[in-house]
């Protein structure tokens, strides 16, 4: 064996099958991979720009050119979709950034200080995200209705309301992943500062937070995207036409509650959702590649 | 250390007591705005909760001792108010019957009970009806008083007057805030609930729906004490309290339609067990679920991993397009790809048919659909495998596989013997995790094949997970069983645990990470 490797990468086979043997198989299997991948999204694409705009009329490529599903996803009155949009950013913008505030601070906590119960603490917390919030549905349920009759600005139906749970549910995932990375930052530096006379307010706030912002975009972009696509609490929150998110507003347009003339303003409006999400994953691809990885492939 | 924390503690500046004093300032001014509905409402309990909040929140920011404290109070709150207490009160609803005709209590279904026997005497208040459903989805009579034009909100537990309904012009209420009104077609298909709602008004006395008005009257029924039951004088039936089941039975054990909430126990777990038409369809969604969520990992592991493969290869050219692209499916919004592909498998008009030239009905057969959403699923989670395989592949020492090379193995067998173990050690975590996930994930079935097909008859569908299936049980167009739900919720929680502790077992080696 060792020597017909040997043989090869002496040269005695012939450069393009050389190539084919090296190259050709790796850029079949991507690109067959990117068939695959890909094929649903021009999909997305072409019948975004069908000028009928019905199932039956979209093919795979483009068959001719219109803006109409556009036009109308704006100017339609029963398709708030502006309204979405703005709600989708109301709710997981300050989410996400509240959520990583608060977890930032117990990340902190967890990495810097050694107190009595932070192992069973940080135990209990890789636990608990293993449940994610939807599972207790019917209580957050119930428990917005009551919240509700005190204070109606926050119960159901309210975006408030769905904000408080998609921030409680981000809490364990994000304090884990900036914990990971907290630990990396060297203990040295905090002692300096200390001898310098900082408080331990000033070090966070001043000191690790600017060191650790790769960690906090990746768990920033994490919440965002989850709180985007979640569909499950939204759909129960936000019953009202107008206060609906985008998950749950686009789904009223598909073919079972809608007309078939539908199919392509509901393509549309997902065309412009992912220009959002499209936009901040590939803004900041390198930071997604080690932040997935950080935690697992560690040595 | 002693000595350094002491100075820690000391050195406060000017501008972080200024932050301080306004952040605390904000807790006080918020703490006053959410007492006042409290007192208004004198849900003391209420009360002395909020009291010690904002206790535990002043002490822990004015005192200096205890530093970790300050970092993880807003951490520990959020916590507990959005995911420790609904867990709690999860498994506290799956031992009880509560759901719909179980919402109120015992006071509450006497109350109902004898309301539903109302009959119209003469001279009492009329008023045209809407219906309609509150914000929490009960069933409620939107009434107007045909005398004074005055409206109100009628359910099960009583009258309450709205204020700012939108009526027609007969006078008829279109629009209420907190309620949704429903159209003429929503009413003639629940014509029955509402034929047995009465709304009691008074000891003796309620309101009945007749057509579309309703009217207030006196009930020939009437509840005693001694005997624990409720008798009807007009028709001679009586009513007996089962504190068991919480409901009112006949001696030839017919139940009456409103009964309270009441613990049952295990009750809802042992119907998994004993009741045959609960137990078929539940074992059958649970290896399903097992099926989609391995499945899941499986392919798109394959795929992300095979890809992985061939692009760690610096040498080629193209590697950084081909990694940006593939990306591209991963920054998709699921949501919406999900709704796409549910019609890109349309039966007619869909994509898939049209371009296999297959006249396949995916959402009509079981198996059908079952590879329908798997294959949906696995092109929505094979980048992320993929970026982390390639992730893993780029961490993993050389030198093992040079002397794997050195050793004479090569290709396939290099592959099985040294790289995919290496791999697996640091991957195992994530592809527990990637399966915890898709063993709830309820986007994928809910937007995509909505539990798709149902045999006729059953409350189960050929592609419910267990999740969706325990969603449909509370809030899908049958009356509601928060109980049921509840305890189905409760057993994936068990399952996910048993997958965690797994997990903690085959990473124990790691355990320098805390």
């Amino acid at each position: 064996m060792a020597s017909h490797a040997q043989a090869r990468s002496r040269g005695r086979v012939s450069k393009p099958r050389r190539w084919l043997a090296e190259f050709g198989w790796r850029h079949l299997v991507a690109l067959a991979v990117l068939v695959f991948g890909l094929v649903p999204i021009l999909y997305v694409v072409s019948a975004a720009f069908n000028p009928k705009g019905t199932l039956s009329a979209t093919s795979l490529l483009p068959s001719g050119f219109s803006l109409n599903s556009f036009q109308r996803l704006f100017s339609d009155p029963n398709i708030p979709f502006g309204q979405w949009f703005l709600n989708s950013l109301m709710i997981a913008v300050p989410a996400a950034f509240i959520s990583i505030l608060i977890s930032s601070l117990a990340a902190y906590a967890f990495s810097r200080f050694r107190f009595r119960g932070r192992r069973p603490m940080l135990l209990f917390l890789l636990l608990i995200q293993m449940f994610p919030a939807f599972l207790s549905v019917v209580a957050l349920y119930l428990i917005f209705g009551r919240i509700g009759e005190f204070y109606p600005a926050a119960g159901l139906n309210t975006k408030l309301g769905l904000m408080l749970v998609y921030m409680g549910g981000a809490l364990g995932v994000s304090t884990w992943l900036m914990k990971g990375f907290f630990d990396t930052i060297p203990k040295e530096l905090d002692e300096a500062a200390t001898i310098d006379g900082a408080s331990h307010a000033q070090i966070f706030f001043g000191m690790i937070l600017p060191l650790a912002t790769p960690i906090i975009a990746i768990s920033g972009i994490l919440a965002f995207v989850g709180t985007m696509n979640d569909f499950i609490l939204a759909s129960l929150f936000l019953t009202d036409r107008p206060e609906m998110t985008l998950a749950v507003g686009l789904k009223t347009l598909t073919a079972a509650n809608s007309p078939a003339s539908y199919f392509g303003i509901f393509a549309a409006g997902t065309l412009l959702t992912s220009v959002l999400t499209v936009a901040v994953f590939m803004s900041l691809q390198r930071y997604i590649v080690s932040g997935l990885t950080g935690g697992a492939v560690k040595g | 250390m002693l000595d350094q924390r002491a100075r820690t503690a000391g050195s406060t500046t000017a501008a972080g007591l200024i932050v301080k004093i306004a952040v605390l300032a904000v807790v006080a001014a918020l703490a006053v705005w959410a007492a006042l509905p409290l007192i208004a409402a004198e849900a003391w309990w209420g009360l002395a909760l909020e009291a010690v909040i904002v206790a535990i929140v002043f002490y822990t920011y004015l005192q200096s001792r205890t530093i970790p404290l300050k970092y993880l109070v807003p951490g520990t709150f959020l916590l507990i108010a959005f995911q420790i207490l609904p867990v709690i009160m999860t498994v506290g609803t799956s031992f009880s019957n509560y759901g719909d005709g179980h919402r109120a209590s015992k006071e509450g279904a006497i109350e109902s009970i004898v309301a539903a026997g109302v009959q119209q005497t003469d001279g009492g208040t009329t008023y045209l009806l809407a219906v309609g459903e509150s914000a929490s989805g009960e069933l409620t009579l939107l009434l107007t008083d045909q005398a004074d034009g005055s409206t109100w909100a009628g359910t099960e537990e009583g009258l309450t007057e709205i204020e700012g309904a939108t009526l027609d012009a007969t006078g008829r209420i279109t629009a209420a805030p907190d309620y949704t009104v429903w159209t003429l077609a929503d009413l003639n298909e629940r014509q029955a609930e509402l034929a047995e709602l009465a709304v009691p008004t008074g000891e003796d006395t309620g309101i009945k729906v007749q057509g579309l008005s309703a009217f207030e009257g006196r009930s020939t029924r009437s509840y005693d004490e001694a005997c624990d039951c409720i008798t009807d004088s007009a028709t001679g039936t009586v009513w007996y309290a089962d504190d068991e089941t919480g409901t009112f039975l006949t001696e030839d054990g017919d139940a009456a339609l409103v009964g309270w909430r009441v613990n049952i126990g295990l009750d809802n777990y042992l119907d998994v067990v004993t009741d045959p038409d609960i137990r078929g369809p539940f074992l059958g969604i649970f290896a399903w679920n097992i099926m989609f969520a391995a499945g899941s990992v499986l392919f798109t592991f394959v795929i992300g991993l095979g890809t992985a493969m061939a692009l760690n290869k610096p040498s080629m050219r193209g590697t950084k397009i081909y990694r940006t692209l593939m990306i591209l499916p991963y920054a998709m919004p699921s949501f919406a790809m999900l709704l796409v592909w549910a019609q890109m498998f349309n039966r007619d008009f869909g994509l898939i048919n049209d371009l296999f030239n297959l006249d396949v009905n995916w959402f009509g057969g079981t198996w059908s659909a079952r590879a329908m959403v798997l294959i949906a699923n696995t092109w929505l989670g094979w980048p992320y495998m993929f970026l982390i395989c390639l992730g893993a592949l780029q961490a993993l020492p050389s030198d093992s596989l040079e002397a794997a090379k050195i050793d004479g193995a090569t290709g396939v067998t290099a592959f099985r013997k040294i790289t995919l173990p290496l791999l697996l050690i640091s991957l195992t975590p994530l592809l527990i995790s990637s399966f915890a996930f898709n063993f709830n994930n309820f986007n994928a079935i809910e937007l995509l094949s909505a539990g798709n097909p149902f045999m006729a008859g059953d409350a189960a569908g050929g592609t419910d997970l267990l999740i969706t299936y325990a969603f449909r049980q509370a809030f899908g167009t049958t009356s509601a069983d928060y109980g049921f739900a509840s305890a189905v919720s409760v057993f994936i929680f068990l399952i996910v645990a048993t997958i965690s502790a797994v997990m903690f077992r085959t990473t124990r080696n790691q355990e320098d990470v805390y």
